[in-house]
């Protein structure tokens, strides 16, 4: 990647960012610190990664992407508006009685979803069907999916990744966010999901690790993933709950909380800094 | 009567998949290793690139389902009614219903007449499941010829349909030749205004043979088949409330929650009319031959006979 393409991901990322605090402090609610944990991810997947068409959201031989961790719709919200799905302004109605930003993914009324989300578990094998789907009809899209680290408690994603492998969908590339927190606390104290390399290597998976803030990395896992033939890839990525905002990186309260007025602006103008300081690279 | 031809629709199942698979590339079919059973191992010998096991693992094969759909694919995603409307119930419903994605589910083995198994295979509670989900068809057949035709229908239906068979092999009743098929729409077996008989399921022919009964007794029975139990048949079923005065509800399923309560539910707002609900009474089943089994729950000729008579004073 060129340096200034990495530039244009990191201001891209910046801006998706703002729009999750946009998003979560117009509808008093929402997720906010697994929508920064994965921004980069999402800034990635929809500004270089994916193969998609903004003014054309149903074309049939688009790349799918399903976010199985449906909460951080604010995350995904943010990314497709950046990216022109939407309008960045409709950002703040999410949550509104009669926005058609739904507080977890809609695909029929959403310009850009390719699935609806919410409950956890479900939308790896949904995105495994489209997989499934996508071979049987000998269409060459891949299909990603994102998934929580706290996500994989539940016991629909490893019957889905097992699907996955017996079917071999080297078009399926889930990504594990790895962000170590979960509402009730550390997912390690909570209900331990690691060995998480190990456990998707014994699925049949090829898996890669990354830090889910670094773009090459990023750049390089996916290109793995795309020259992997037979098997699935996973991608387990490192990342900071609440990232890019001081007072929430880290913190297991930000998990599903918005911003109040005085923390808007504390966030916009952390991000606004930080985007100046990208700009002037 | 002795040789009337009995066949399971879980049969006209797999026969009806196979069909409408020569017909219809778009057409997959998902099974958790039931195949054998739900009889989608039928399509399989003929299909078997469309054909996708996916393990004793039902809610995955419902999200996986649902994935298939969102591609453009119509997916039927087979397994006993007990995992696939019980199990399964929130991935049908985050999944598939709220998506509104064009999955048909066909599940078999559904009612107390699964037999042996006993009562954790034995689900009567899957019509008020799927009812409960905005936007499903929810279809309960009655014979061969109806089964096969609700397959047909569903497939060309848009939109998430939950299709009811059975293990048991039952009469088939209808003739073919002259049999027409509509989603939402019942049917008027025998005429009659003294009493409103209206049955699903293998319930339609004990319906009938009670119908007949009841006739030599003098009593003027109106027995309706009512495959579908969502979206209800209303103007059938005011009609005939509104006609006979007496409504009497049978299905292999629970009274909570099924084609009785819907009736009833419809009745109440519409047109208050007595109704005496035949189903299984809020209560697990047991192990036992079937045909013992549906004589024992009352799920039987005889015991609409008695009802009927009792209802009508006679």
């Amino acid at each position: 990647m060129t340096a200034t393409e990495k530039k244009q991901l990191m201001a891209a990322a910046c801006k998706v960012r703002m729009g999750v605090i946009e998003g979560t402090h117009g509808a008093k609610a929402g997720h906010p610190g697994g929508s920064l944990s994965a921004a980069d991810m999402f800034t990635y997947l929809y500004f270089k990664e994916m193969n998609i068409d903004p003014k054309n959201p149903k074309w049939e031989d688009r790349d799918r992407f399903v976010l199985s961790k449906g909460h951080t719709a604010p995350g995904l919200y943010a990314a497709l508006a950046e990216r022109g799905f939407f309008p960045v302004a409709d950002l703040p109605t999410l949550r509104h009685i009669d926005s058609y930003l739904q507080g977890h993914p809609n695909m029929n009324t959403i310009p850009g979803v390719d699935m609806s989300t919410g409950s956890l578990g479900q939308g790896i094998s949904a995105a495994a069907g489209m997989a499934l789907a996508a071979k049987h009809q000998g269409r060459t899209c891949r299909v990603y999916a994102l998934l929580g680290d706290g996500e994989i408690e539940e016991g629909q994603p490893w019957e889905a990744f097992m699907f996955a492998h017996q079917y071999k969908l080297d078009n399926l590339c889930a990504v594990i966010d790895n962000n170590g927190l979960q509402i009730d606390g550390k997912v390690e104290d909570v209900m331990s999901p690691y060995p998480i390399v190990d456990k998707l290597k014994a699925f049949g998976w090829a898996v890669v690790e990354i830090d889910g803030h670094d773009f090459n990395q990023m750049e390089a896992a996916f290109a793995k993933a795309r020259e992997t033939k037979g098997v699935p890839t996973a991608i387990v990525m490192t990342t900071v709950k609440g990232r890019g905002v001081s007072y929430m990186e880290n913190q297991v309260g930000w998990h599903g909380k918005a911003p109040n007025d005085e923390e808007y602006k504390i966030a916009m103008d952390e991000l606004k800094a930080q985007l100046a300081e990208v700009e002037a690279m | 009567m002795a040789d009337v031809k009995k066949i399971a629709t879980r049969d006209s199942y797999g026969a009806a998949l196979a069909a409408l698979g020569a017909e219809h590339e778009d057409l997959v079919v998902f099974d958790a290793d039931l195949a054998g059973a739900t009889k989608s191992v039928v399509f399989k010998k003929a299909f078997p690139n469309r054909h996708f096991n996916c393990g004793i693992a039902e809610g995955n094969m419902m999200a996986v389902a649902a994935g298939a759909a969102a591609m453009g694919l119509v997916p039927f995603a087979s397994s006993f009614a007990m995992f696939a409307a019980g199990r399964a119930f929130e991935q049908v419903r985050n999944s598939i219903g709220y998506p509104h994605l064009n999955v048909k589910i066909g599940a078999t083995h559904g009612g107390i007449s699964v037999g042996e198994d006993g009562a954790s295979h034995q689900c009567c509670e899957d019509f008020a499941l799927m009812r409960s989900i905005p936007g499903m068809v929810v279809m309960s057949p009655a014979d061969d010829v109806e089964a096969r035709a609700a397959v047909k229908a569903a497939y060309e239906h848009q939109g998430p349909v939950y299709l009811r068979f059975g293990r048991l092999a039952v009469p088939v009743f209808h003739d073919e030749a002259n049999f027409k098929f509509e989603i939402g729409k019942g049917e008027v077996l025998q005429e009659g205004n003294d009493v409103a008989i209206i049955a699903n399921g293998l319930l339609v022919n004990e319906a009938v043979t009670a119908g007949k009964t009841l006739k030599e007794a003098g009593i003027s029975a109106r027995v309706i088949n009512l495959c579908t139990i969502k979206p209800l048949d209303e103007e059938l079923v005011l009609k005939a409330a509104k006609e006979c005065g007496k409504v009497i509800t049978c299905e292999e399923h629970s009274v909570i929650g099924g084609l009785g309560e819907a009736v009833c539910s419809l009745l109440s707002e519409k047109w208050p009319t007595p109704v005496r609900r035949i189903g299984v009474n809020d209560e697990f089943g047991h192990s036992g031959p079937a045909a013992a089994l549906l004589k024992q729950f009352g799920l039987s000729a005889e015991h609409i006979t008695e009802v009927a008579k009792d209802f009508c004073g006679k």
